[in-house]
């Protein structure tokens, strides 16, 4: 299980990347929002994929599930999610005031500043 | 209850924030209510570095829960002074915001971000679990997103699209490094990482995490080559802010190098720490080239930022005391100054109404007192004695030469000198040279600004002179870098 959810992660991150490569505004919040998943996904899998165990530890209790790596992905999802959000309102308003999405036309040059 | 010392950094400034948000449009009295929160905030930070220095490292157990199993919060002597300059450089940007912010900037909600990146870096600064630095570097960047586009002008959203970008991938390459080593030592407190790391066998998948933790930090602090995302992304936002992530941002990302790899990753130096060497020499020549290569004086100041990391990370590099101690005194030494070399530049650039080097001249004759701080600032930069650039970079010297590193030395000596070149070029062209008679003086609003920038050069100023004095402590510091089994034993308390 842990390994189909590994490669699962290394596609969702090769896909996030081949996305955040691109040059529409919208496709590299895309990808942005893919590489999320993969790191979160990544994480439960290294933290052990079990069933069926209690997540407390108690004393002397030797088959238990990892209660940690879910604690850390809802953080992280929480954090991920607003930047995302964040970042499909700043990609609308840049894309309105320089008038395209297109990141080699938002490059701009040196006598701007 | 004394433990409760190291949390106050972090709350003081979060309850700050909330109470901003509520009345911003009132600005009268938002003012004043962030100047005092954050004298306050200095007098506690200051009270808590002085209990720290008597009485050890305070470590304060969140919720009570034992400290491999909750989230630590660990005041150290390292910490704490990095916190206490962070709201010195708070202090300073509170008084100047007023000034160089519209109108409509400061109602949109500015003192509740600055309250909140002062939050992040502090939380950053302070605890003691890696998954918890990650929060709070995402506390500091959001808060930062906002700084950023805060004016909404075409050129702000236009870079602070690449600067949300790379910070959001880096931080999710973050989540990953935690993720790995999680699956490695099963635990994410730092103290209890650096007790596991010795006991893995395989040092190999250790060294692969730790360059991957090296490749976050090092896109956060801006080394060579992850550095080109920096320049135009700090000249964009107003001066106030500028400061506040040239001063603080990339040294949260210098600092968690420090702690991670002299407490996590310190059994394969002989490959890590060389390629730090490697990257800091090359840090200090591309960015001195890009200080010297422009006549925006904003972006000479933001290419400076580059060459100061790699000061830095020579220390950590050569992996002695004494470069420890240099790289703890130069990275207090750089914030300060930067923060005050950004609010002078802004300050330039607002009275003359553009940053282009090529249209300003004759400054001196209108603004003398900003004209000598200018002076005084870029002799501080570039650390010609007795100020505290010249105390930080012999200490590095002294432990690289310990270590047999010279040409890393001659590198640093000679960019040096290119980055007072590089500064003085803006004191020359900018403020000496022909009075210029279409300058209208505007003397009540610059004397606005000299009173920020005089107080950081006071406490730059005190810091080279009074190095006697600072020094047991840097010292100890480097001492205490040194020896990461005391900061596992304050922490686990075995």
């Amino acid at each position: 299980m842990e390994i189909i959810t590994s490669i699962l992660a290394g596609v969702l991150f090769t896909t996030g990347i081949y996305n955040l490569l691109q040059k529409q505004l919208l496709r590299i919040i895309i990808g942005t929002a893919l590489i999320s998943h993969g790191a979160h996904l990544f994480i439960l899998t290294m933290g052990e994929l079990k069933q069926g165990a209690p997540p407390i530890l108690e004393e002397g209790l030797s088959n238990y599930t990892d209660p940690l790596p879910q604690a850390l992905i809802l953080t992280s999802i929480v954090i991920s999610f607003g930047v995302t959000s964040l970042l499909l309102v700043l990609a609308y308003r840049a894309s309105k005031e320089n008038g395209t999405d297109n990141m080699d036309q938002l490059r701009g040059n040196e006598n701007d500043y | 209850m004394i433990t409760n010392l190291a949390v106050l950094p972090i709350v003081i400034p979060l309850l700050a924030a909330i109470i901003a948000s509520f009345f911003p449009k009132k600005l009268r009295v938002v003012r004043i209510f962030t100047q005092v929160m954050m004298v306050i905030n200095v007098l506690v930070t200051a009270g808590a570095l002085w209990y720290v220095q008597q009485n050890g490292t305070v470590v304060l157990e969140a919720g009570d829960w034992m400290a491999p199993f909750g989230i630590v919060l660990v005041a150290d002597m390292l910490s704490i002074s990095l916190v206490l300059t962070t709201n010195i450089i708070g202090v300073a940007c509170a008084f100047y915001a007023p000034k160089s912010l519209s109108q409509k900037q400061e109602e949109f909600y500015f003192y509740t971000f600055f309250f909140l990146l002062i939050t992040g870096v502090s939380g950053a600064f302070i605890t003691g679990d890696l998954f918890n630095l990650f929060v709070f570097f995402e506390v500091l960047l959001m808060a930062s997103y906002g700084l950023i586009v805060l004016g909404g002008e075409k050129i702000q959203l236009r870079e602070s699209i690449k600067y949300v970008l790379i910070n959001l991938f880096s931080s999710m390459l973050f989540v990953t490094t935690v993720a790995f080593l999680y699956s490695v030592v099963g635990t994410v407190n730092m103290a209890q990482i650096a007790e596991r790391v010795g006991e893995v066998e395989q040092k190999g998948i250790l060294t692969t995490i730790g360059m991957l933790l090296f490749f976050v930090f090092a896109t956060k602090a801006a080394l060579f080559p992850l550095y080109y995302w920096l320049p135009k992304s700090y000249i964009v936002p107003n001066p106030v802010v500028s400061a506040l992530f040239g001063a603080l941002l990339t040294k949260v990302g210098i600092y968690s190098i420090i702690r991670v790899f002299t407490l996590i990753f310190v059994y394969e130096t002989s490959f890590t720490h060389d390629l730090f060497i490697w990257i800091a020499g090359l840090s200090l020549i591309f960015g001195v080239i890009g200080a010297l290569s422009t006549n925006n004086i904003k972006l000479i100041i933001a290419y400076n930022i580059i060459p100061a990391i790699g000061f830095i990370l020579i220390g950590i590099g050569v992996f002695n005391e004494t470069g420890f101690s240099g790289s703890v005194f130069y990275l207090v030494h750089d914030m300060i100054i930067k923060a005050a070399l950004f609010l002078l530049v802004g300050a330039v650039a607002y009275l003359a109404g553009t940053s282009d080097l090529r249209k300003i001249h004759g400054f001196i004759h209108y603004y003398p007192g900003l004209g000598w701080m200018f002076f005084i600032a870029c002799f501080i930069l570039a650390g010609i004695p007795p100020f505290s650039g010249f105390i930080g970079k012999l200490l590095l010297l002294k432990g690289a030469f310990e270590e047999g590193e010279i040409a890393i030395a001659i590198i640093g000596l000679g960019s040096s000198l290119l980055i007072l070149l590089s500064v003085m070029r803006i004191f020359i062209r900018g403020f000496w040279g022909e009075k210029d008679p279409n300058i209208r003086p505007n003397r009540r609003v610059a004397r606005g600004f000299v009173f920020p920038v005089a107080l950081l050069l006071f406490f730059n100023v005190l810091l080279g002179v009074g190095a006697e004095w600072f020094y047991p402590s840097i010292e100890s510091i480097g001492e205490y870098l040194m020896n990461p089994e005391i900061y596992m034993d304050t922490v686990l308390k075995e």
